[in-house]
């Protein structure tokens, strides 16, 4: 590559200019450079072989390869939607790719244009007055959602009541979330698939400073209790978080109509493919809480010409103002797979979203009730609304059958020991006539 | 140098929002009972022409790294190579977390591959590549240091973090629960033994530590300040943020470190993406492995699983005392790719030449500009000190000759800082154009300062007022009935 040395092939100096560079400095030698004490200097090497960009690419395309090709029917928290090329080819301009948090607005108007319509989006999928411009995932969204709870609240409370039925991953994050603010994560009971409100309520304590529900939960049925689970956290003084996703959020009921204090989970159902579980979390919540949101927010304001001008805003929250009294930790965000949702939301309209949504719904139905025909299978086994996916009981055992269809080129869950999980979309829709058929044989 | 941004305007906006083009309400029809759906949904619908005009011209109202030069101190805003973009986006890259570990050899091969580079880099034992950032890496460190402690009957509640460091190493010790102690630097800008002695306790957990710091000063007594550190009980955790002056040169495990974070959009030139995401590696030393976040990848014959060799199978693991979880699923996967297949293109040789090279652009920018720089000496940044000149209104200025300022008013140790990446990819032309910008600015006077930026899509932009009455979002737009 053009004139330059060995070493880093994105280092532009010629041996010509790094000498010249090195005698304005006054060094001799690079190495000279470097204030390190003699006894922790590093001479070992790595052992990493450089290799050029050709090698490189058919290595990691040959190691990737070695991942079988199966047909993934898999969801429980983390979704494949089709994610058209626009929104490849447009996240991909480097202005965007390659800019960095807007710590200078005025030379960053487009990206802070792209995530304040970001947060719009979820204020009118969620019904909430604000959103941020993302956190991690659906799971530290959740995390966060704790240390809010024991920042906002009016008693003593120590703890967070979560549906026994969560994902491993979200309960798991929302542990080591509330270990540092004294909470304590307790679970209730679900009663065919959904939230036992009778039994929610029963331990609903003065205690309780968030109750957390999910609308599709982590089984994919919707939700049919929400307000009256918003109610009773209002009841008792405990915030109302609802977990969902923006697909969903398109045809469910509005969080706010039932309740919800905040509104977090994975809104790159939109946007990503299934990146082996990369997300991003979203986070809404009401105007009250404004102040204690955890993350980056945009605004509107004006620039010295009168015009409508974009802005990060209530940085105070923040740790690089407010260090270790910040409202969370978090700095690099997820704004690019922000601006990613954004785009595939834009890209299919409301119309598309409601229509996406419905499929999700009328799909999941279809699908269970033609496992439910193969013997020795009943589906779904809550009755109940389904959203993309459901669960399946089976006469044989449930690992067993999940590893005869990897045979055949199919993933599923296998989520109890005579319980099957099928998640479909319209990414593995034209395969469902297949699975249906496998299963058969050896269900 | 100079630079016009584009600027796309209508009336007193620049891009129309996508809610003003083109929004649309729509009735919600779905089959379910109408008690649990929505009534209508009302958001943009361009067609694709119009969708993709509006987020081109966007694109052009922002500035990237291959806009120009982008010396945006403690950032690392390396060039992205163009190919590391290709391969994240193979379709074999891009299976569901929830695959059976068998049918995902190629992930977990690539995982285990990639932790093992980390760890030779670093010199560490082990390394989880789950947290999702720089800060999201602190914490995965401060929980480890946190449950190595109980493991050991221990209650240490306290963690020490220099004045100078970076905001989220107290906001991450903070969330974990600890107390915070802050350590006030010394004279020289680096740690200062005594305040160290002074901090240090039966409560410390761990002391955090950027090496070099965040004024890019190496910390010289590293040696002294882990025996001390261990002597008290504590563990050492260094923050990554600063690695790209030390590849090749130093590795934080030969100094004592017992924890790390690696920040791959830093280092590892994966993109920074207008916020994120990055990804936040953290490796430990042998007697940290067991409280590693779950899962670990590992060699199936009970290897060390940080080998990956071709044809060994890999599988996940829960190791014994493991923290549990920081991220739902396995972290910024798609990032981690990218990080994988640029240390692979680098190797030895690369990595180590671009720590020297982006040591080599600090020190010569440094020498080319007028502003004093009180510390030193430095590696891969420096922090200048604007002067009688507002550092907020210096960076205005420099946006108007084409580059992005550096890093403004942090570490405060430094009056009106301004701190200074140019990184590696810089050359030298393009360095000088940078000095000359810098050097422009501080022969300007205020009024000019003041009036800047003129060149940028938008002029001076007015915070306080956006903090003070805030709009979030498009509705409240309409609200405020001012649009
Ligand atoms: C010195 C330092 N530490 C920690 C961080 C946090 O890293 P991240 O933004 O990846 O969370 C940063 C990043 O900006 C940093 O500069």
């Amino acid at each position: 590559m053009g004139g330059h040395n060995t070493g880093s092939p994105y280092a532009p100096h010629s041996p010509e200019e790094t000498a010249a560079m090195l005698d304005a400095v006054g060094a001799d030698r690079e190495a000279d450079l470097f204030d390190i004490p003699e006894s922790v200097r590093f001479d070992g090497e790595f052992n990493i072989p450089a290799r050029d960009e050709r090698t490189v690419r058919r290595e990691v395309r040959e190691l990737l390869d070695r991942n079988d090709q199966l047909v993934e029917f898999l969801g429980r928290g983390h979704y494949d939607h089709y994610v058209p090329s626009a929104v490849d080819h447009l996240a991909d301009r480097q202005e965007f790719l390659t800019s960095y948090t807007q710590y200078q607005p005025e030379i960053a108007q487009g990206f802070l244009q792209a995530l304040f319509e970001y947060q719009s989006m979820l204020v009118e999928l969620t019904g909430l007055d604000v959103a941020n411009c993302s956190l991690y995932d659906a799971a530290t969204a959740l995390g966060e959602t704790a240390t809010l709870a024991a920042r906002v609240r009016e008693s003593s409370g120590s703890h967070v009541l979560v549906p026994e039925h969560l994902q491993a991953g979200k309960r798991g994050v929302l542990e080591n979330y509330a270990s540092g603010v004294d909470l304590t994560v307790d679970t209730y009971p679900m009663d065919d698939g959904a939230a036992d409100v009778g039994a929610l309520e029963d331990a609903m304590a003065e205690d309780v400073v968030l109750v957390y529900a999910e609308s599709p939960t982590v089984r994919g049925v919707i939700e049919e209790s929400l307000a009256k689970i918003g109610a009773l956290a209002d009841g008792h003084d405990a915030l109302f978080c609802l977990g969902s996703d923006p697909v969903a959020l398109s045809i469910l009921q509005e969080p706010a109509a039932v309740g919800a204090d905040v509104v977090i989970g994975d809104a790159a159902t939109l946007g990503l493919p299934a990146a082996y579980g990369m997300g991003l979390g979203m986070f809404a919540t009401r105007e009250s809480f404004l102040r204690q949101v955890p993350g980056r927010l945009v605004g509107a304001s004006e620039d010295a010409s009168g015009r409508r001008a974009y802005t990060l805003t209530l940085q105070t929250r923040e740790q690089h103002i407010r260090r270790e009294r910040a409202t969370s930790n978090i700095c690099t965000n997820q704004a690019w797979v922000a601006l990613r949702a954004a785009i595939h939301a834009a890209w299919l309209g409301p119309g598309g979203l409601v229509d996406l949504a419905a499929d999700c719904v009328s799909r999941a139905g279809t699908l269970a009730a033609e496992v439910d025909e193969i013997a020795g299978i009943q589906a779904p086994v809550h009755d109940r609304h389904h959203f993309r996916e459901f669960v399946a009981s089976t006469d044989q055992p449930a690992e067993a059958i999940a590893a005869d269809l990897r045979e055949e080129g199919f993933a599923v869950h296998a989520v109890d020991d005579h319980l099957l999980q099928v998640c479909v979309t319209e990414t593995t829709a034209e395969a469902t006539d297949d699975l249906v058929d496998t299963l058969e044989v050896v269900a | 140098m100079s630079y016009d941004q584009a600027r796309w305007s209508e009336d007193d906006q620049y891009e129309p929002l996508l809610s003003e083009k083109c929004n649309r309400e729509v009735d919600v029809d779905a089959p379910l009972p109408d008690d649990l759906t929505r009534d209508s949904l009302e958001l943009p619908a361009p067609s694709e022409p119009e969708l993709a005009r509006h987020y081109t011209r966007l694109s052009q109202m922002n500035y990237g790294v291959e806009s120009g030069p982008f010396p945006l101190g403690s950032c690392t805003m390396k060039y992205n190579p163009k190919f590391t973009e290709d391969l994240a986006a193979l379709p074999s890259a891009s299976v569901h977390p929830d695959r059976h570990p068998e049918t995902v050899q190629g992930t977990l091969a690539l995982m285990g591959r990639l932790s093992a580079y980390l760890a030779e880099i670093g010199g560490m034992d082990a390394v989880t590549l789950q947290p999702p950032a720089g800060a999201a890496g602190e914490y995965t460190g401060v929980l480890i240091a946190r449950a190595y402690h109980e493991h050991n009957g221990e209650d240490r509640p306290e963690i020490v973090v220099p004045d100078s460091a970076h905001g989220t190493n107290f906001a991450s010790a903070a969330l974990a629960g600890f107390d915070v102690v802050e350590l006030p630097s010394g004279e020289d800008g680096r740690v200062d033994p005594e305040a160290l002695d002074a901090a240090l306790s039966e409560d410390t957990a761990a002391l955090m530590l950027t090496n070099p710091n965040t004024l890019g000063l190496f910390e010289r007594d590293i040696e002294q300040i882990a025996e001390m550190v261990h002597e008290a009980g504590g563990l050492l955790y260094y923050d990554g943020a600063n690695l790209n002056a030390l590849l090749g040169r130093a590795r934080p495990g030969d100094m004592g470190f017992d924890i790390m974070h690696y920040n791959v959009h830093k280092t590892f030139a994966t993109p920074h993406g207008g916020g994120g995401p990055g990804a936040g590696p953290v490796g430990v030393v042998e007697e940290l492995e067991p409280f590693l976040p779950t899962p670990q990848v590992r060699e199936a014959d009970g290897g060390s699983g940080q080998e990956g060799e071709p044809g060994g199978t890999c599988e996940l693991h829960e190791p014994e005392h493991s923290i549990g979880k920081v991220h739902g699923f396995q972290g910024n996967w798609l990032v981690l790719v990218k990080a994988m297949a640029y240390i692979a293109r680098l190797g030895d040789e690369g990595l180590t030449d671009a720590s020297a090279k982006a040591v080599l652009n600090a020190n010569y920018l440094a020498e080319e500009i007028d502003y004093e720089i009180p510390f030193g000496p430095f590696h891969h940044e420096f922090v200048a000190s604007a002067g009688d000149q507002d550092a907020a209104a210096v960076a205005k200025r420099m946006l108007d000759y084409g580059v992005h300022p550096p890093t403004t008013k942090w570490p405060e140790i430094v009056d009106e800082a301004l701190m200074t990446e140019p990184t590696e990819v810089e050359n030298r032309r393009t360095l000088d154009q940078l000095a000359a910008a810098f050097d422009a600015v501080a022969a300007e006077d205020e009024e000019t300062l003041d009036a800047a930026p003129q060149r940028t899509t938008a002029r001076y932009i007015d915070q306080v007022t956006a903090a003070r009455e805030p709009r979030l979002s498009w509705q409240a737009l309409g609200e405020e009935g001012e649009e």
